[in-house]
């Protein structure tokens, strides 16, 4: 029957598509590895170990971006977690109903805003803001830890985190409230019941209930944070350092990409600098998947808990 | 007594705690207002009808605008959605209408991880396999390395919109003998297109200010746009490009672009969630 054939050749279409689709991010995996195979080759594991990026020598090392983008984005979620879980608490135990809509929905545009934007506010609003006066009191004050010595230039660590920070939190937020508000009712009423405070009934019954979609929504942040780029380039300075200090420049290995892919020259450059991609890609992608199995968890507990 | 003014302090505690809790959201929307402030002050005392409608002039020459920018980015976000759009949406009607559960799932899976990817390493990959080949930075390669973080999230909108279509419809239509593909785009997929449009409506609205991918596969040009196989300009470029600029006019050009990048992407949103609110009532 030609009504038939027409079925076949339709699903047949709609199948191949989302097979283009899966295609597309193992094509990812697997031109990125060819394409950095000279820098490979050459350096071996040393690649992550070494300190060095010394493009007339050629001789490539990943630690100062891979040190950058872990401590920037444990800098970040620092800062935008206790947030986050605050606002996501906020919104969806306390507030008064007329505020609910609004104050989500402010959130959310935060998080829609382009990241180049980000950076530029970034880079002329609060990076003087962070020279002085936060990093000259920090370094006055609490001068003793290595975290807080050194001139406080502005862009750095710190100012990077502090904009991957406000990056996530719309993120981390989202996720928080929707898993608080698959918390059954009944959970609430038993605390209260026993005479707990609202905020015990949070910290004891709520939050617990849900701690698995709440780690999860802060590692989908930490996916987005490890991977941001140009907000990050724009205001940590770009130095290949590293060093403890929060106030030093650096980079992470987002900004390194972002920075040098266009002039790089040679394989082996270009090459490396698509590996240090691969070892991005990597992080995300082990990050990405440990977040959506947490996620998905609690999402199936609350539809065969009701 | 002693028990009263236990529970005392721990309303007290509690009461202190989500006092916090009001500082911590009011913190958040404080920062989107000052970004928002910030850019709309400092960029409408640069904008003007010559920054929309002028070419970009060479260091040291005042004035220029930023025409070829804005009409790039329109052309790159047209290319993305025009390679996206059938692929997105062809996947999200095999996901809710003719996949299996486990096929469903890994699917699901691997479009969820795709949007996941750091928008950075699309570009790296457009380089890849277009920039290289073809000895030159291109608007077609800046377009599908868009389109690669179009697609995902085009599919999953579309695939949950679809969802939302009850069953019914579906089995009404098929009771009078329609075939299942009339079915698909003649019953459900106007049932859901709200949702779909949704969707790609917000997708546009991200590409439209994604940087990252293009640094190296649109690369910006000095001479407009010039076809499809050669360097283009883009409004998030020239932001990046002019922000980290040494010059005063540049830095201030580079806001009044921020202006409008925040206008389109921030009208999108809005517009597309009045409009879905008031579909749902």
């Amino acid at each position: 029957m030609p009504a038939r054939v027409g079925d076949k050749i339709f699903s047949r279409l709609t199948l191949f598509f989302s097979v283009l689709m899966v295609a597309i991010l193992i094509a990812l995996l697997v031109v990125l590895g060819i394409d950095a195979w000279p820098a490979i080759q050459k350096f071996g594991l040393s690649f992550i170990t070494s300190i060095e990026w010394d493009p007339v020598n050629e001789v490539f090392g990943a630690l100062p971006a891979i040190y950058g983008t872990l401590l920037t984005s444990l800098i970040g979620l620092l800062i935008a977690v206790p947030i986050s879980l605050g606002s996501a608490v906020f919104l969806s135990e306390l507030a008064p109903d007329w505020m609910r809509r609004p104050c989500s929905f402010v959130i959310e545009m935060l998080a829609a805003i382009p990241s180049v934007i980000i950076g530029l506010w970034g880079l002329y609003v609060m990076v003087p803001f962070i020279r002085s006066p936060i990093e000259t009191w920090l370094g006055s004050n609490l001068g003793f830890l290595p975290l807080f010595q050194g001139p406080p230039f502005g862009v750095g660590f710190l100012s990077a985190g502090i904009i991957l920070a406000i990056m996530v939190i719309p993120i981390i937020t989202a996720v928080s409230r929707e898993v608080i508000a698959a918390v059954p009712l009944t959970q609430r009423e038993a605390m209260l019941a026993l005479g707990a405070t609202r905020w015990e009934m949070i910290t004891r019954s709520v939050l617990p209930y849900c701690r698995s979609g709440l780690v999860g929504g802060v590692i989908l942040g930490l996916g987005r944070a490890l991977g941001e780029t140009m907000a990050v380039t724009m205001v940590i300075g770009n130095s290949y350092a590293l060093s403890p200090s929060l106030f030093s420049p650096g980079a992470t290995i987002a900004s390194k990409v972002a920075s040098e892919f266009n002039e790089a020259s040679g394989d082996l450059y270009i090459g490396s600098l698509i590996e240090l991609a691969l070892v991005l890609f990597a992080i995300t992608l082990l990050v990405n998947i440990i977040a959506r199995l947490l996620v998905w968890r609690t999402v199936s507990v609350r539809g065969t808990g009701e | 007594m002693k028990a009263q003014s236990g529970y005392f302090r721990r309303q007290q505690f509690s009461r202190m705690m989500l006092v916090l809790c009001g500082v911590a959201t009011a913190m958040v929307i404080l920062v989107l207002i000052l970004i928002l402030g910030y850019t709309l002050v400092n960029g409408i005392s640069y904008l003007s009808l010559d920054f929309i409608t002028q070419q970009s002039k060479p260091v040291g020459e005042a004035g220029g605008g930023m025409r070829d920018d804005i009409y790039g980015t329109f052309i790159l976000v047209g290319l993305a959605s025009l390679i996206a759009l059938p692929v997105g949406l062809m996947a999200g009607i095999f996901l809710a209408e003719f996949a299996g559960p486990k096929m469903a799932s890994a699917i699901r899976f691997a479009a969820d991880i795709l949007a996941g990817v750091p928008s950075i390493i699309v570009g790296v990959f457009a380089y890849a396999i277009l920039v290289r080949p073809m000895h030159t930075y291109s608007a077609l390669s800046a377009g599908v390395a868009l389109a690669i973080i179009m697609i995902p999230v085009v599919a999953r909108t579309a695939e949950e919109s679809l969802r939302l279509v009850p069953n019914s419809q579906r089995e009404a239509a098929l009771a009078l003998g329609i075939s299942r593909w009339r079915i698909t785009l003649g019953v459900i997929v106007p049932g859901a297109v709200t949702g779909i449009v949704t969707g790609i409506m917000l997708a546009v609205a991200r590409i439209a200010g994604e940087t990252a991918p293009l640094i190296f596969t649109a690369l910006g040009s000095a001479f407009g746009v010039q076809g499809l196989t050669q360097p283009i300009g883009a409004l998030p470029l020239q932001i990046y490009r002019y922000a980290l600029s040494p010059y005063s006019d540049w830095q201030q050009q580079a806001w009044a672009a921020a202006f409008l990048l925040v206008i389109l992407v921030l009208g999108i949103n809005i517009v597309v969630r009045l409009v879905s609110r008031r579909k749902k009532k």
